[in-house]
């Protein structure tokens, strides 16, 4: 963790992310003043922040600086304290999870949060059960359209399975006895099948090795390609971050303390901070390689 | 011989000493129990070379439908083979009465994984639903001549409300999905133990409402007829069929049968179908469910709502079968024993389900009050194995977790979670949470 950053007068420095934030008018997902209060405890402070459309973005950060807590406020499982959120043109302050997630808005977990005794076929296809209308009687009599439907949903399944890149030979199995990497993909896998507009990651490379993490980051970029997806990440590997994100927030203690593109926020000084304590301030200057593999340490 | 012995193994026949063992044992307890509860020695040999020819061949497909299908018809004929005023017919028919029940309650607790220990409340409002609109109760209705809907002799005739028993049962249906979301709402919120309290209460409360209904005074008429019952209730009238009578009990079996086939039709589509797998998925990981885009508070209430809906159908049948309806009925310890029905035959597996409701059935209705009662007292005990009844099945259910805690035939997924400890911590019974604050 960090050392102890003394916490800098706040009217004064708040505001200045190093570059202008990005063209609103193209901006899917909007927060704006987003807090949220644990009890006493402020686990995320004012964060105002956008994702413009087909963007990839990252928001980084120490550990506890909120990340999580703000991914859970953006896809409904929170409700923040105050603040507003807006999505795909819609106020989502406060929906309801599942509605969130029919919007467009599909996301993966820190810990993976599979369906462990389901399938991978079977995990996927829950993952598409928003966009599914079959009902109580459909179900029982299986009429034709939910027979359709069915089938349509299973074969879409097997689709995004294979474009995750898991084998056909895992499709039936458990998903609790799939290895790690095919576990993170089925994540995603599950959150693609619901065709989102919007992909919220977090840490999808935690635990993976290099050549993994390599081959997801081209995975994101080719996803946003193909399908024209949005994606927002949270991320502790800087290479990731650095090589894949058009566009950084930095958040420390619940706050926004940073923003711009990877090459601002790598010089930004809080940052560098707020990593590294005060101390690395002048480590900072030293050099840039040097910066790197005491971040690493850091994270 | 060791030589087409390893060749049957390697086509996958199971034909350890074990298994064969198993089965020879198997054979003699049940040739050995026929001839104690009344069953046709040879339709339970007929049982058991089923049993036995699925478990040997239990890599074929093609044997595994035959059986099924063999098992199916061995149900419908049995009766012929039975005395049809019989104490056997008598206990089968209420296994199967309570079959349906048990596949109600697993999808409640089986699929979705949410404890329910309040059941036998809609049990009693099933029965309750007969003994309204079957029976003489409402003596005013329709001017003290009587009130009747697509019945014939002798019921059309006498006063009260005495409506068709298909209809009855839709009634019956509509009131306990009602019942069943009512009690969803309240542990919407809740998790694991909570929800087991809740619905434990709601059961303890229907059950005292019919216990104190003859004092509930609504629009000039008491609501139950308390501890005295509701009798007698009309019995069973289907189109083109001859009326039903207490003494001919092979009809009664079928409708009961034909119950169970229509459940177990409901249970296998909605298991394989959208719904079916958001269960699964809530009973899984409720914060991921929510976040892939199943509705908690709907997907929980189709739940309670069809679970419910089976209890319904099973009290209205129970309602008439038993003729009576009253408050000793609908005690706390029923729910236990559906609970430990589904328990036994294996949480969320409809197949063990069916099995573990026969069994405790036949333990319950047969074994314990007919052929072993006596026992203590033949040994110098001064009691009836009946006083122990509940102590039987707390034993079973003890010998059951240590042997086998996955149940009688189970369900692909618990074996897999029970056998193999997989995230076993964070469903259905567990119920621990990270997140705290996740709405419903």
């Amino acid at each position: 963790m960090n050392t102890e950053p003394t916490q800098p007068d706040e009217s004064a420095q708040r505001a200045e992310p190093a570059a202008s934030p990005p063209p609103s008018d193209g901006a899917l997902l909007s927060a704006q003043n987003i807090t949220k209060v644990f009890g006493g405890l402020v686990a995320v402070e004012d964060v105002t922040f956008e994702v413009p459309e087909r963007g990839i973005v990252s928001i980084i950060g120490p550990n506890g600086a909120g990340k999580t807590t703000f991914f859970n406020m953006l896809t409904g499982l929170y409700k923040p304290t105050y603040g507003r959120i807006r999505f795909a043109g819609r106020n989502v302050t406060g929906r309801r999870p599942d509605l969130i997630m029919k919007d467009g808005m599909a996301r993966t977990f820190q810990n993976i949060r599979l369906f462990g005794t389901m399938t991978a076929l079977e995990n996927v296809m829950v993952g598409q059960n928003a966009r599914m209308r079959a009902g109580l009687f459909g179900s029982i009599f299986r009429v034709p359209r939910v027979k359709r439907e069915e089938k349509t949903v299973e074969e879409k399944a097997r689709e995004t399975l294979a474009y995750a890149g898991i084998a056909e030979s895992q499709f039936d199995q458990m998903s609790v006895n799939l290895s790690y990497g095919d576990q993170r993909r089925l994540e995603i896998a599950r959150a693609l099948a619901s065709e989102p507009k919007l992909l919220l990651l977090d840490e999808p490379t935690a635990g993976m090795n290099p050549q993994e993490s390599a081959a997801l980051t081209d995975f994101m970029r080719k996803v946003r390609d193909e399908r024209g997806l949005t994606i927002l990440l949270i991320e502790h590997d800087m290479q990731v971050i650095m090589e894949v994100s058009e566009y950084i927030t930095v958040l420390d203690h619940g706050q926004k303390i940073a923003e711009g593109t990877p090459e601002e926020v790598r010089t930004n000084e809080r940052v560098v901070e707020a990593y590294l304590g005060k101390q690395g301030e002048k480590e900072a200057a030293e050099g840039a390689a040097r910066r790197e593999s005491g971040r690493g340490d850091q994270v | 011989m060791t030589k087409t012995v390893a060749s049957l193994r390697q086509s996958g026949l199971r034909t350890d000493t074990r298994t064969l063992l198993a089965l020879a044992v198997g054979l003699v307890v049940t040739l050995w129990m026929a001839g104690e509860i009344e069953m046709n020695l040879f339709m339970a040999f007929v049982l058991w070379v089923l049993v036995a020819v699925r478990t040997v061949f239990h890599e074929n497909r093609a044997v595994l439908v035959g059986t099924l299908v063999a098992l199916a018809v061995w149900a419908v004929v049995l009766p012929f083979f039975q005395d049809s005023g019989g104490g056997f017919l008598e206990d089968a028919t209420q296994a199967l009465a309570l079959t349906v029940m048990a596949l109600g309650l697993n999808i409640i607790v089986g699929f979705a994984g949410l404890l329910d220990l309040g059941y036998v409340a809609f049990y009693a409002l099933g029965a309750l639903t007969a003994g309204w609109f079957m029976s003489g109760f409402f003596v005013g209705a329709g001017g003290g001549e009587g009130f009747s809907l697509l019945v014939g002799e002798p019921a059309s005739t006498l006063p009260g409300i005495h409506f068709n028993f298909l209809l009855v049962i839709l009634i019956a249906v509509v009131i306990t999905t009602i019942a069943g979301m009512l009690i969803g709402l309240p542990t919407l919120r809740l998790r694991g133990d909570y929800i087991a309290i809740v619905t434990l209460a709601f059961g303890e409360i229907v059950g005292r409402l019919v216990i104190n209904g003859d004092e509930i005074v609504i629009a000039g008429e008491k609501i139950t007829n308390g501890r005295q019952g509701i009798t007698p209730i009309d019995k069973v009238d289907l189109p083109f069929l001859e009326p039903f009578t207490g003494l001919e009990l092979r009809p009664w079996y079928w409708v009961a049968l034909a119950l169970v086939a229509v459940v177990l039709f409901v249970n296998y589509r909605l298991r394989d179908s959208r719904l079916g797998r958001a269960w699964i998925a809530l009973r899984e990981d409720e914060v991921a469910a929510a976040s892939m885009g199943v509705p908690l508070v709907k997907t929980k209430l189709l739940a309670y709502g069809t679970g419910a809906a089976f209890g319904g159908v099973a009290g209205v049948f129970l309602g008439s079968y038993l003729n009576t309806v009253n408050a000793d009925q609908f005690q706390f310890s029923f729910s236990i024993f559906v609970l430990a029905m589904v328990i036994l035959g294996g949480l969320g597996s409809i197949e063990g389900v069916i099995l573990g409701a026969v069994v405790l059935s036949f333990i319950n209705f047969n074994l314990i009050p007919d052929v072993f009662n006596d026992y203590p007292s033949k040994v110098g005990l001064d009691f009836d194995l009946t006083e122990l009844s509940f102590g039987i099945f707390g034993f079973l259910l003890v010998i059951m977790m240590v042997l086998r805690p996955e149940g009688l035939i189970p369900e692909r997924r618990r074996q897999l979670e029970l056998t193999e400890g997989v995230g076993a911590g964070d469903t259905a019974l567990g119920g621990g949470e990270s997140i705290q604050e996740v709405r419903a």
